[in-house]
This record gives C-alpha cells, sequence and structure tokens, in this order.
C-alpha cells in the first residue's frame, strides 16, 4: 500500500492527539531561552511557528517570519542526546548493612514510551552511531537501551540549511532516510506523512488525511534539494583517518593551544560524543552511596589523568585528541566517520572555532 | 580520622568576609543538623559556639588575612588543625577587598576615616594559602554548601575529596542551558570558571562573572580578545577579570595587560564602574 499520506496544517494537532492516544509522552521542539530545545508538547501552538535560526561560528539566533511552517529552522541547541544518553544519571546504589558487609542494587526505573517529533536526519544518524556504541557487543548499557527502546521517532526532512550544515558532505542529510517510524516533508499547506514502520503506520491509519498529490511530492523534493544546495562548507575528501594521524606535529596544532578555550562545549552539543565520567556521592552518615555518571569531556584534564599523569596536558593536545578522533580514528572504531555534519560544534564553540576549516588547513598535503 | 572515642572535630572560622559563606553552611539547613549529629562542631561564631583555639580535624576558613592580629591567629589555627579548608573567594583568592592591593589604599583610607592611624591594616588582602598551607581551597562568593558537605562527606569516610575544576560551560550543557553568550552575545566568563554553583547565573539567563575562580585549564587570553573582537573595551575587560577573584593568578596577570591597555581614567579602579 501506498505509505504517503497527506495531512493539512489545520490538522496538525491531531498527530498529538494521536500519539497521546496510543500512549505515548510526546515532545517537541520549541522556543525556549532564545534557541530551539526539545521540551514536553501537548498543543501545536507550542512549536517555533514561523521561527527561522540564524547560525554562524559562535552565534545563534532566532528569527520571526511571516511563514506558518513549525520546521523552518534547522538545528536546536542540542540534538536528541539529552533524552538518550542522559547528563546525569545514578546507575546503582550501595548500603552498609547492619551487620557488616554491602549490598548494591541497580537503579532502573521503569521509563515511559515517549514520542519524539522534529528528529533530524544528522540526530538519526548520530542516534544509529550511540546504538551501536552503547547497545551493540557484550555489555549493553542498560539505562541507554530503556530510554532507547521506549522511542517512537517522528523525523522531518530539512527544507532549510543553516549556514553552519554540513550534513551533504558527511552524507547524513539533509533527507532522513532511516531509523524512524514516521518522516514529514513541511509543505506551506500541510504535511506529507510517511510511515517507516508498522507502528508508524498504525498512527497514520488513525488519522484523517489525504492523498498525496504529484505537485505535493514535487514542492517535498524541491525543498530537500534547496537545503543541500544551501549549504556551502565541506569536508577534505575521506577517509581522514590517515591524513589526520600523519598531521600529528602540524604547526597548525598550536595556534588551537591560543584560540581554544578548552571549555568543552562543542563535545557536549556533539550528537554523538558519548564520553563520560563517574563519580560516587557519599551520603552524610556514611552509610549509603550513589555511583553517578555525567557527561565528560576531552578537553577537561581529569580526562585524561592516568596514574597521576594527565596525559594531554596543553589544550593543543586535546582539541588535537577531538579533532583526530571525531574525524578520524572514529573510523577504524565504528567503521565511519564520528561527525554527521551538523554544524552545533561551530555554532556552539563561544569562540567560533570552525572544525571544517580546521581540517582544511590540517589535511591540506605538501603546505607551501 | 574517626577514632572509636570521640567524633571528628570540626571548627569554622572567620576571617576578613562578609559571612556569606557561613550563611551558605547555614542554610542547609536539616542536613546540617544531620552533620552535626556526625561531627562536633567546636567553634562557629555564626551558629554559637566558640572555642577559637579548639584542637579539631576539620577547620574551615572564611575570609581573607587584612591585619597583623589575623595572621598570628591563622598560624595558631593551622597548629591546632589536620585539614585546613578555605571557603569561598576570600579566603581563596583574597576576596573583592584584595582590590586595595592594586592601589594605594592609605588614600582610599584617608578619604573615608577621620583617624585611620586606629585601623591595624596590612597593605595586602591576602589568601589564606597565601600564609599558612592549606589542604584543600573550595571558591565561590559564596562557597556551594553542598559542594562544603560533599569534601566534608569525603574526609569523614578517609578518602580524597573531588573538587570538579573545570569550566562552568560543562555544567550549563549537563543541565541543558542555553548558551548566554552564543544566543545573546554576552561577556560570560563561564569557560574560564572553574564549576561549582550548579551554573546559577547562565541558568538565570545571565552571563557568569566568575565567582567560583578560574578553572583548571582556563585560556583567559583567548577569552579576553574574543571580548575585545566583540567591541568590549579594554577597560571593561579588564573590570571581568579584576574582580571578585581579583588575587587568582590567572585573572591577577591577563586582568593587569588589560588595565595596561586602558584608556587611563584617575576616578575610576577596576572592578568598581562609576
Ligand atoms: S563534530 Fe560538530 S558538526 Fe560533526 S556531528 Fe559533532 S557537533 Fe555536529
Ligand atoms: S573548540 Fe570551542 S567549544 Fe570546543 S573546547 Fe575549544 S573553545 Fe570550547
Ligand atoms: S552560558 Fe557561559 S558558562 Fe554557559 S556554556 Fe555559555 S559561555 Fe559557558
Ligand atoms: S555562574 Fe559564575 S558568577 Fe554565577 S554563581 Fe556560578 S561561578 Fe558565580
Amino acid at each position: 500500500m501506498n505509505r504517503q499520506r497527506f495531512l493539512p496544517r489545520e490538522r496538525f494537532q491531531s498527530l498529538i492527539d494521536q500519539l497521546k492516544a496510543a500512549g505515548y509522552d510526546v515532545v517537541g521542539p520549541q522556543v525556549r531561552d532564545h534557541a530551539i530545545v526539545f521540551d514536553a508538547l501537548t498543543k501545536v501552538e507550542q512549536l517555533p511557528i514561523g521561527i527561522t535560526d540564524e547560525q554562524a561560528p559562535g552565534r545563534y539566533r532566532l528569527e520571526k517570519s511571516e511563514s506558518r511552517r513549525c520546521f523552518d529552522w534547522a538545528t536546536g541547541a542540542q540534538a536528541i542526546k539529552p533524552m538518550t544518553f542522559v547528563a546525569r544519571e545514578t546507575l546503582w546504589q550501595s548500603e552498609r548493612l547492619p551487620g557488616g558487609g554491602i549490598s548494591f542494587h541497580d537503579t532502573l526505573t521503569e521509563t515511559r514510551p515517549v514520542a519524539i517529533i522534529g528528529v533530524r536526519a544528522c540526530d538519526l544518524a548520530a542516534l544509529s552511531i550511540h546504538d551501536h556504541h552503547f547497545m551493540r557487543g557484550a555489555h549493553p548499557d542498560p539505562q541507554y537501551s530503556q530510554r532507547r527502546q521506549s522511542l517512537f521517532l517522528i523525523a522531518v526532512h530539512c527544507m532549510r540549511s543553516a549556514a553552519t550544515c554540513f550534513c551533504t558532505a558527511t552524507g547524513d542529510g539533509p533527507q532522513a532516510r532511516s531509523g524512524y517510524d514516521l518522516v514529514l516533508s513541511e509543505l506551506d499547506t500541510g504535511f506529507i506523512l510517511e510511515a517507516h514502520t508498522g507502528r508508524g503506520l498504525d498512527i497514520v491509519l488513525q488519522m484523517e488525511t489525504e492523498a498525496v498529490t504529484a505537485e505535493q511530492t514535487e514542492q517535498a523534493d524541491a525543498g530537500i534539494l534547496r537545503a543541500a544546495r544551501q549549504q556551502h562548507r565541506t569536508l577534505p575528501a575521506g577517509p581522514l583517518q590517515e591524513k589526520l594521524v600523519s598531521a600529528v606535529e602540524h604547526p597548525h596544532w598550536q595556534t588551537l593551544n591560543d584560540r581554544c578555550l578548552s571549555c568543552g562545549n562543542c563535545t557536549a552539543v556533539c550528537p554523538t560524543c558519548f564520553c563520560q565520567t563517574h563519580v560516587d556521592e557519599i551520603s552524610l552518615d556514611g552509610q549509603q552511596a550513589s555511583h553517578v555518571r555525567q557527561w565528560e569531556s576531552c578537553f577537561n584534564p581529569d580526562h585524561s589523568h592516568i596514574h597521576g599523569i594527565v596525559i594531554r596536558s596543553e589544550r593543543s593536545h586535546r582539541y588535537r585528541q577531538w579533532l583526530t578522533h571525531k574525524f578520524g580514528t572514529w573510523e577504524e572504531q565504528f567503521g565511519r566517520s564520528g561527525c554527521v555534519g551538523c554544524g552545533r560544534c561551530i555554532t556552539w564553540c563561544p569562540v567560533g572555532i570552525d572544525v571544517t576549516g580546521e581540517l582544511a588547513v590540517l589535511c591540506k598535503r605538501n603546505e607551501p | 580520622m574517626n577514632n572509636a572515642l570521640s567524633k571528628p572535630r570540626v571548627a569554622v572560622h572567620k576571617f576578613s568576609s562578609c559571612d556569606g559563606c557561613q550563611l551558605a553552611f547555614l542554610n542547609l539547613g536539616e542536613r546540617l543538623l544531620v552533620l552535626a549529629e556526625t561531627v562536633d562542631i567546636l567553634h562557629f561564631a555564626e551558629a554559637g559556639p566558640i572555642d577559637e583555639d579548639a584542637m579539631v580535624d576539620i577547620a574551615f576558613i572564611e575570609g581573607s588575612v587584612s591585619t597583623s592580629r589575623d595572621a598570628e591567629r591563622l598560624k595558631r589555627i593551622r597548629e591546632n588543625s589536620r585539614y585546613v579548608i578555605t571557603i569561598g573567594a576570600c579566603a581563596t583568592s583574597g576576596g573583592i577587598q584584595a582590590l586595595r592591593n592594586m592601589h594605594d589604599s592609605g588614600e582610599w583610607l584617608a578619604g573615608i576615616y577621620a583617624q585611620p592611624g586606629y585601623l591595624d591594616l596590612l597593605p595586602e588582602s591576602s589568601p589564606i594559602a597565601r600564609i599558612i598551607k592549606v589542604d584543600l581551597e573550595l571558591w565561590g562568593c559564596p562557597v556551594n554548601g553542598e559542594q562544603v558537605l560533599a569534601v566534608t562527606r569525603a574526609l569523614l569516610v578517609g578518602h580524597m575529596p573531588h573538587v570538579d575544576q573545570n569550566a562552568v560551560c560543562m555544567e550549563c550543557k549537563r543541565q541543558n542551558v542555553v548558551c548566554v553568550m552564543v544566543t545573546q552575545g554576552k561577556p560570560c566568563m563561564g569557560p574560564v570558571t572553574q564549576t561549582g554553583c550548579g551554573a546559577i547565573c547562565p541558568k538565570m539567563q545571565r552571563d557568569c562573572y566568575a565567582c567560583f575562580g578560574p578553572a583548571i585549564q582556563a585560556n583567559v587570553s583567548a577569552l579576553g580578545a574574543h571580548f575585545a573582537a566583540s567591541g568590549m573595551s579594554a577597560r571593561e575587560i579588564a573590570q571581568r577579570l579584576l574582580f571578585i577573584n581579583n588575587q587568582a593568578e590567572p585573572f591577577l596577570n591577563s586582568g593587569m595587560q588589560w588595565q595596561s591597555q586602558a584608556a587611563p581614567d584617575s576616578t575610576t579602579s577596576p572592578g568598581i564602574k562609576r
């Protein structure tokens, strides 16, 4: 059967209602504190209607337009990472037993099914890397797996790129290709819905939709093409692992020692970064302890503190670690680059350091 | 430090300060009462008990050293205490009152007091570690009571407390706080400031003013250069750096450089805008 249906704009609320009726907590993009963030969604009016984003290195601004579109912006402050790999959580607790000895117990609690509306192609590509990292292999992460399995994903094809986007260079967007239940193409008059899973189709079938016209399909395709053509940032020809590893002594790293704040913002907003640190929090009476994990960054000196020595003691070493891993040795580890081209590390770097610019210098052979 | 017969002994001492850090202790409310059951608090003027010369396991010190009497008292505290922990900006870096270190404070005194001769004042306001050995420094104006508790707990169970010295930015991101510098162009000091407060100011949509002192990896000159490129004057950048933690080295060094580039103006001082 044809899995594409058209949902007129006036009826967009029915998607939220239908998801709720199917038992999901619905989450969607909205404006908070001058940026687009994901939060609980009950009404269409909460969406960023007529809002576009203007992004540049170290700069993010929202603007109001006449459009009635809800997804006419490129990327928000975070991908969906904070909902799957949460920034701080207790993994297990322990307590002293009255007769001596210690008991341990895990802290997994039930999670509610969550439907996220507005997931982008780059977010999905990053999610698939995280799935590989956290869920495959001998020791799947229980916390991540549980939250991940409770997600119902409604993607949206990008029809507009920010100046910082470069997903065409990584091959991850602007069209969402896999890893979702439903995908939306937003047109002025409404949305083309396309189901990619059985449960996605169940939701669509519950709604009052129309057949998709050839003209609507054309408009959607043109929108995606427009988004792709708006991108101007590129990456050096890959694979980059060998190029970056052989640039390990490049003098350009030193300029990053001077410019980089080592603040870790780039890693925190990167949807594929997964580094973490673990701390034990002891109760005041010393009877209980909670084992907590939280986001960590290779820009923090502690991150390479091993046997009393900070291995990457210079900022330039830490910047080199970030760039060489993300764009280079990631290939060996995961079979692809660690970058999905979302551009967040460029926008949210307080001093606007641009990975694409740094890579261009570092990967250029035969320096003049 | 735990021996079977007695509870660990704790003192909270005050030097030149506003008492805000002691209040941060008191504001812990019920948890302070739980703490009081596991330790003996022998000296804590703001809360009641007074025994300045008590022998203790942990001495917390608020405030900077401003008078010669202070310096003597501090040396006695060191002799009487197993661990000395400074709490807050004054004790750790000299505090806002150390702004006078960079000026002829005698002139200021003469302008305010009829008979400044009665004041027993050292030429500089000094952080505690300049006078005695300090085992652990906790920053903030005021300190974060939770951090003080966590450190105390760690010492009580016998392991070295871990104090996170990375940037406030990490905490912004962990708490899903939207960056005020990137979205609003505010001159946030978070990238060079030690975390510990829980990113209180950015959470309220204002820029951090570095009350927790320099982060371990602080690249103060790069942030200053960025502020300058965004249109701040050398004087404004100097004021940003020479503020609550003006004696903390990375802020002091960079701040003095910006100060020397600022247009001369005899009526203003760094950190004091008129
Ligand atoms: S490296 Fe930068 S552009 Fe690439 S995925 Fe991470 S944040 Fe996005
Ligand atoms: S590249 Fe930018 S965001 Fe990343 S650590 Fe350096 S200054 Fe911070
Ligand atoms: S608001 Fe300030 S502290 Fe927070 S991420 Fe931005 S620059 Fe860093
Ligand atoms: S954000 Fe900065 S100024 Fe505000 S409380 Fe924290 S460290 Fe202090």
